[in-house]
């Protein structure tokens, strides 16, 4: 508890800008992942992020320190390389996309583990951390190296900003954007860039393995929650920060702690929870919104058939024992009567001891549902041509889901006949 | 001056072959269209409708032959073209509103940077007043039926106010209404002098709707004013028949690996 004040109060330098880095790197890999994931083209971060640690051994090899230009260097160039290979072996051969990046992806890690290990053994003193690549280390971005990264990331930020409304309209319709006359080669270059560059700072705070997860992740999450581009990228960049901020806080209570994996557990719970909670589009929403349909036909058919029953006696209003409407159709007795009970509180029948019968209200909607029942069956026998006996299950749905709007579009178009395939009469008010 | 402009072809095609993966899938195709009509491109499935206009926006290569647009070569014209690509050529479940998608059409103009200006919502709103869709404004996307999203993809086209149109199959999934309303639109389009090229289905509507029809079945089968082109005999070349010495050739080209045309 202690260490968690003390982290949050961020009055310790070192603390400050370890936050500051892990909310930067993650953010702004959100913000440049969101584009991956709006072109549909997650698994190219993945490959990138496995394509950059050659990059990184060599960069540091070949300059003997651990000097964040030379490593960002190097990392960019083998990232760009493997994009190129990718993008050559797909237009090149019959391979398709997803392999020819699985193969780019294991090509390049495996040299790149190769590397390090060579540089491991090598005994140079200046390349322990280097391993942090492969997991992350919040806790490593202090001095001079933040600056670096901080402002990569800064630049990244403001390329999405000013390249905003190109690189929506490549990912929604490339075709277009070319036939408008829009450079698409060019901000399709630029777009890769800064997807490579996000993957270089990002490894910074979870590691080369998890980097997809950053880049994707967040956009994913914040997908589930609106409908707008803006609002989408606004998200997944906070999504990201959260979790760079719980990377930051878990790289400083337990600095033995891997911080990637945890970035990403952090990042992963949000998706999750988007993916179960979010309103319309998560899990929970649609299985609700499903219950109300169900309870809604329930309803519906426990209306329909009192009232069809009324009909049978010229008399909307006689009250009848369940038995009876369960003749007319089956239904479950004990669910039957808690339906009943359900539509007496709203006010759509009334009971006395063990009698049922419809209210004024109640003989409105039951009718309404009869009268689509009876049109949709018009329809599909007269305008589409289907056999009479093939409509009734057909109008069994429908009649629960007509909009009113529609509802007078078919009387309309059907002129208001006065009787279904099956003669039954038509009741309009 | 006006005259003079009008005189000059809205498009001229010249020896276009588009082959892919080798194969050619078009061959060989001339034709030369004038300014202020409204054209009918018309063929059976896989004829090479939809690649005839791609390759003449400059979208896929072309294996020989060039292609001008108002006497000019097309990269020195694109703000004066505008296109409605196939409305399942795209992610309807794309994060946008119907006034986003509108304002794409601004982008050309816009250039790189700039960000829609009221001016540009003025005009997309008035486009989507052509086209019946005003109150889908702020509309999801996915939420749009088909021949909604394909007046969302004609209102872009609009707000382009460009000179040439391409339209890949704009009556998709569109009801009858809808689909009169919209020919109506492109009349009072090539009234205006514009030129207007589309990709058609429905034959019986041919005469009525175009004053030149392209008819295509992998090669050109005939091109020029409606009432003197689409003929019986025509309808038959281009429908009648498959062209399979054509098709097995094409398919050798590919086997093969042969280059379409010899090294210069």
């Amino acid at each position: 508890m202690n260490s968690l004040f003390e982290f949050f109060s961020f009055s310790d330098p070192n603390i400050r800008f370890v936050v500051i880095g892990s909310v930067l790197l993650t953010a702004s890999s959100a913000i440049v992942g969101s584009f991956t994931f709006l072109n549909k083209k997650s698994l190219v971060g993945d490959a990138i992020a496995h394509a950059v640690l050659p990059g990184i051994c060599l960069g540091f090899m070949l300059s003997g320190t651990k000097n964040p230009v030379f490593l960002i260097g190097g990392a960019f160039i083998t990232g760009w390389i493997s994009l190129v290979l990718v993008e050559y072996i797909t237009s090149k051969t019959r391979i398709k996309e997803d392999t020819a990046i699985g193969l780019i992806l294991s090509v390049f890690f495996g040299i790149g583990i190769l590397l390090l290990t060579v540089i491991q053994k090598s005994g140079n003193a200046a390349q322990s951390g280097l391993d942090h690549f492969l997991f992350g280390k919040a806790a490593s971005l202090v001095g001079d190296d933040l600056y670096t990264f901080a402002a990569v990331a800064i630049a990244l930020l403001i390329a999405v900003f000013l390249f905003f409304k190109e690189f929506t309209l490549l990912a929604f319709d490339k075709d277009y954007a070319r036939a408008i006359g829009l450079p698409v080669k060019r901000i399709e270059l630029i777009l890769t860039s800064l997807i490579v560059l996000a993957v270089v700072i990002g490894i910074q705070a979870v590691g080369v393995v998890l980097m997809a997860a950053i880049l994707i992740t967040p956009a994913a999450a914040a997908r589930f929650w609106t409908d707008r581009v803006r609002i989408m990228i606004l998200l997944a960049s906070v999504f990201g920060a959260i979790s760079g901020l719980a990377g930051a806080y878990i790289s400083y209570t337990a600095p033995q702690m891997p911080t990637g994996p945890w970035i990403v557990i952090v990042i992963s719970m949000i998706a999750f929870v988007s993916f179960f909670f979010a309103p319309r589009r998560g899990v929970v929403s649609r299985l609700l919104r499903q219950y109300t349909i169900r309870r809604t036909i329930n309803d519906e058919n426990i209306l329909k058939a009192l009232y069809q029953l009324g009909e049978e006696n010229k008399n909307f209003f006689i009250q009848r024992y369940p038995d009876e409407i369960i003749r007319k159709r089956k239904f479950e007795k004990d669910n039957l009567l808690k339906v009943l009970k359900r539509l007496r509180a709203q006010g759509y029948v009334e009971s006395s001891g063990n009698l049922w019968g419809l209210t004024e209200e109640g003989k409105t909607r039951g009718q309404r549902v009869v009268k689509i029942h009876r049109l949709w069956e018009m329809y599909l026998t007269t305008q589409l041509h289907i056999a009479p006996d093939h409509v009734h299950e057909d109008a069994d749905t429908i009649e629960h889901l007509l909009t009113p709007e529609l509802e007078a579009e078919l009387e309309r178009l059907l002129d208001y006949p006065k009787q279904d395939p099956h003669r039954s009469e038509i009741p309009y008010k | 001056m006006e005259k003079e402009i009008s005189l000059v072809p809205a498009l001229e095609v010249h020896d276009v072959t588009v082959a892919f993966d080798r194969k050619p899938v078009l061959w060989n195709i001339d034709l030369t269209l004038p300014q202020g009509k409204l054209v009918g491109i018309i063929g059976p499935n896989g004829a090479g409708k939809s690649t005839l206009i791609k390759a003449v926006m400059g979208l896929l290569p072309l294996s020989s032959g060039y292609v001008k647009l108002f006497d000019k070569p097309i990269d020195d014209v694109r703000k004066r073209i505008s296109y409605v690509p196939q409305r399942e050529s795209v992610d309807w479940d794309f994060p946008a509103s119907v006034l986003d998608i509108v304002l794409m059409g601004r982008y050309g103009k816009l250039g790189l940077f700039k960000r829609p200006r009221k001016a540009d919502i003025d005009v997309a709103m008035d486009c989507l007043r052509k086209v019946g869709m005003e109150s889908f404004v702020n509309r999801q996307i996915s939420q749009l039926s088909g021949g909604q999203q394909q007046r969302t993809f004609l209102a872009r086209a609009l707000a382009q106010q460009a000179d040439i149109y391409f339209m890949d199959e704009p009556f998709a999934g569109v009801d009858a209404a809808t689909e009169k309303a919209i020919i109506n639109l492109l009349r009072s389009m090539t009234d205006q002098k514009k030129t207007v090229i589309v990709v058609h289905h429905d034959l019986q509507s041919v005469p009525q709707y175009f004053d030149y029809v392209i008819m295509l079945n992998t090669r050109l089968v005939a091109y020029g004013p409606t009432e003197s082109v689409f003929t019986q005999e025509n309808l038959t070349g281009t429908y009648g028949g498959k062209l399979t010495l054509l098709t097995d050739v094409g398919d050798l080209i590919r086997r093969e690996g042969f280059p379409n045309r010899e090294a210069k």
